[in-house]
C-alpha cells in the first residue's frame, strides 16, 4: 500500500519526466494509428463494398490477436534490428486488424436493400460507397478504431525494449525508477488509454449521422 | 393525398420486352424465359406470380440491376443496352419494399438524392423537394427535416414514391412497394398512389404477389409461372373472366367471379341504366353509395338477406360508403349478377 501511495508522490516529484515520456508515447501512438487508418480503412471499405475478403480480414484479425506484441518485437529484432521500425511494425500489427475487420464488417453488413435502392437510383459505385455505405458503417467502424487505439496505447509500453522511448521506459525500468515509478507510469498509461477512448467516443457522437442515432432510440 | 399544383407530365413512354431471357451464371434454367410484352405509355402493369417466377428479375432488368442475357428491352423505342446503366437508372423511378429510404438522411435529403447527383442547383432542388413532398401530402416544412425512423410505415412509403419521382422520370419501377404495410395502411396508400397516378400518368411496372392488389392497381396484369414463363398478359377483367389455363385459374382463385365484381362500381350500373327506379316499398332496403363496388353490394345483400340495395349519390369520402345522398335507384341481385358476367 505504501508503494502504491508512493507512486503518487513519484508523479508529483517526477512530473517533467512523466510528461516528456507521455509526449513520446502519444507521438508514437499517433503515427501508428494514422498509418493504420490510412491502410485499414480504405482497404476495409473496398473489400466490404465488394463483399469479398471475409476470410482475409478474419484471418488478419485473428493473427493480430494471436501474436503477442513481445514476440513480434523479438522476431522484428532479427529482421529490422533494434530501432523504431521494429516497434512501429509490432504496433501496426496490433492496430490494423481490429480496424480492418470492423470496417469490413461494417460495410459488408449494410442492408442490401439500401444498396440496391441506391444503385437503382443511378448512384455510381463510388457514390454508393461514400454516400450510403460509409455513413451507415460509421458506428461499427468507430468501435474498431477505439479498440485499436486502446491496444496501441497500452502496447506502446513495450517500445522501450527496442529503445523506442515512451512511458514504457519507466514501466519496464524498475531498476532506475523503483516500484513507485513503475506503478505511477502504468497508471498514467491506463489513464491515457481511457482518455483517448473517451475522446473518440465524443468524436463518434459528432460524426455519426443524426438519423442513425434517432433510429437507435 | 393533398391537392398540389398539377404535375408536368414528362411524356410517359412505353416499355417493350422483346424475347427477353435472363439466365444467372451457374444456373441451368433461365430465371426469365423468352418474355415478350408491351406496357403502353402511362399504364400500370403489374407483374404477378409466385416466388421464384422471375417477376422481380424481370423488373430489375429494366434498370439493368440485372443484365439481360438474351433479347432486348426498349423504353420509348430506345434499347436500354444503348444507354450507360447509371444514366439509364437516373431516368427511371425506383421504389422497393420497405422503401429503401436512407436512415442517415433527412426526408428532404432522401427525396433530393437523384436531382443532387444530377447536379441541380440548390434553389431548384429545394423547390422540387417542396413540390414533391406537398404532392404526397407530407409538407416539407413539417416533415422535410425529420428522419425516416420518425415516420410511420405509410408515410415512409409516400416519401419513397416522392423520391422516385424526384427527377420526373417517364417510367417507374415498383418492387412490392406496399408489401410490408399493414392491410389498412396498404389499402390507403394504394388509393393514394392510384389518385396520384391519374394525375402524373407515368408508365409503371409494379411487382406484386397479391392478386387483389394486382386487380386493384393494374391496367394490365402479367402472370408468371415457375421457370420465369409468362402465363398470361391481359387486363384484370379479361384475366378474371377468361384465365388462359389451369395455372392462371388457380392463381387468381376460385372467387375470381367475386373479384371481377370489385372492378365495377354501382355508379357504372347507374350509367348503364341498369338500376330500377326506387319505389316507396324499397325504403326498407339497405343502402349503399354509388362509388361502392358491386362486390360490396352483393356482400350487403347477403348480409341483410335482401335481393336488392338502394343506391345513393356518394357524399364525398368523409361520409363513407353508407352516405345518405339522394337515392339514384335500386340495384337488384339480378342486375349485379348480369353486370358481373359481362
Amino acid at each position: 500500500m505504501d508503494t502504491f501511495l508512493g507512486s503518487f508522490t513519484f508523479m508529483g516529484d517526477q512530473l517533467p519526466l512523466l510528461l516528456e515520456k507521455t509526449g513520446q508515447h502519444i507521438w508514437m501512438c499517433v503515427i501508428v494509428v494514422a498509418v493504420s487508418l490510412a491502410v485499414a480503412v480504405p482497404l476495409g471499405l473496398w473489400l466490404g463494398h465488394l463483399h469479398k475478403g471475409e476470410f482475409l480480414t478474419t484471418s488478419i484479425s485473428n493473427i493480430g490477436r494471436a501474436l503477442p506484441n513481445l514476440a513480434v518485437i523479438a522476431i522484428g529484432l532479427g529482421i529490422f534490428g533494434l530501432n523504431f521500425t521494429n516497434i512501429a511494425v509490432a504496433l501496426l500489427i496490433t492496430a490494423i486488424p481490429p480496424i480492418l475487420s470492423q470496417t469490413y464488417l461494417a460495410v459488408d453488413q449494410v442492408d442490401p436493400d439500401l444498396v440496391r435502392s441506391a444503385r437503382g437510383m443511378g448512384l455510381t459505385p463510388a457514390q454508393v460507397l461514400l454516400k450510403v455505405e460509409l455513413p451507415l458503417a460509421l458506428p461499427l467502424l468507430f468501435s474498431g478504431v477505439r479498440i485499436a487505439v486502446v491496444y496501441v496505447i497500452s502496447s506502446a509500453t513495450l517500445a522501450t525494449v527496442a529503445g523506442g522511448g515512451g512511458l514504457g521506459d519507466i514501466v519496464l525500468g524498475q531498476a532506475t525508477y523503483g516500484l513507485e515509478g513503475v506503478i505511477a507510469a502504468a497508471l498514467w498509461v491506463a489513464v491515457l488509454a481511457l482518455a483517448a477512448d473517451g475522446a473518440l467516443a465524443l468524436l463518434q457522437r459528432v460524426l455519426v449521422p443524426k438519423g442513425l442515432r434517432t433510429a437507435g432510440r | 393525398m393533398t391537392q398540389a399544383g398539377p404535375e408536368t407530365p414528362a411524356g410517359a413512354q412505353d416499355i417493350v420486352f422483346d424475347h427477353v431471357v435472363k439466365t444467372y451464371p451457374n444456373a441451368t434454367v433461365p430465371a426469365v424465359d423468352d418474355l415478350s410484352l408491351t406496357v403502353p405509355a402511362g399504364e400500370i402493369c403489374v407483374l404477378l406470380g409466385p416466388s421464384g417466377s422471375g417477376k422481380t428479375t424481370a423488373l430489375m432488368m429494366v434498370n439493368r440491376l440485372a443484365e439481360i442475357t438474351g433479347g432486348d428491352i426498349r423504353i420509348g423505342g430506345r434499347s436500354i443496352l444503348d444507354l450507360d446503366p447509371i444514366r439509364l437508372r437516373r431516368s427511371i423511378g425506383y421504389v422497393i419494399q420497405q422503401t429503401g429510404l436512407f436512415p442517415h438522411l433527412t426526408i428532404a435529403e432522401n427525396v433530393a438524392t437523384v436531382p443532387k447527383v444530377l447536379g441541380w442547383d440548390k434553389k431548384r432542388l429545394r423547390e422540387r423537394v417542396g413540390e414533391l413532398l406537398e404532392l404526397v401530402g407530407l409538407p416539407a416544412g413539417e416533415y422535410g427535416r425529420r428522419y425516416p425512423a420518425q415516420l410511420s410505415g405509410g408515410q415512409r412509403q409516400r416519401v419513397g414514391i416522392a423520391r422516385a419521382l424526384a427527377a420526373d422520370p417517364p417510367v417507374m419501377l415498383m418492387d412490392e412497394p406496399f408489401g410490408a404495410l399493414d392491410p389498412i395502411t396498404r389499402e390507403h396508400v394504394q388509393d393514394e398512389f392510384l389518385a396520384l397516378h391519374a394525375r402524373i400518368r407515368k408508365t409503371v411496372i409494379f411487382v406484386s404477389h397479391d392478386i387483389d392488389e394486382a386487380v386493384k392497381m393494374g391496367d394490365r396484369i402479367a402472370i408468371f409461372r415457375e421457370g420465369g414463363k409468362l402465363a398470361q398478359y391481359d387486363t384484370p377483367r379479361t384475366l378474371l373472366k377468361e384465365p388462359a389455363d389451369a395455372f392462371v385459374a388457380r392463381f387468381v382463385g376460385a372467387d375470381r367471379g367475386l373479384k371481377r365484381l370489385t372492378l365495377t362500381r354501382l355508379a357504372d350500373l347507374a350509367d348503364a341504366g341498369a338500376l330500377t327506379p326506387a319505389r316507396d316499398a324499397d325504403a326498407a332496403l339497405p343502402q349503399l353509395a354509388a362509388d361502392a363496388s358491386l362486390r360490396s353490394a352483393l356482400s350487403l345483400m347477403v348480409a341483410e338477406g335482401t335481393d336488392a340495395v338502394r343506391v345513393t349519390e356518394p357524399r364525398g369520402p368523409a361520409d363513407g360508403s353508407d352516405g345518405t345522398g339522394p337515392v339514384l335507384g335500386v340495384a337488384s341481385l339480378d342486375a349485379v349478377r348480369k353486370a358481373g358476367a359481362a
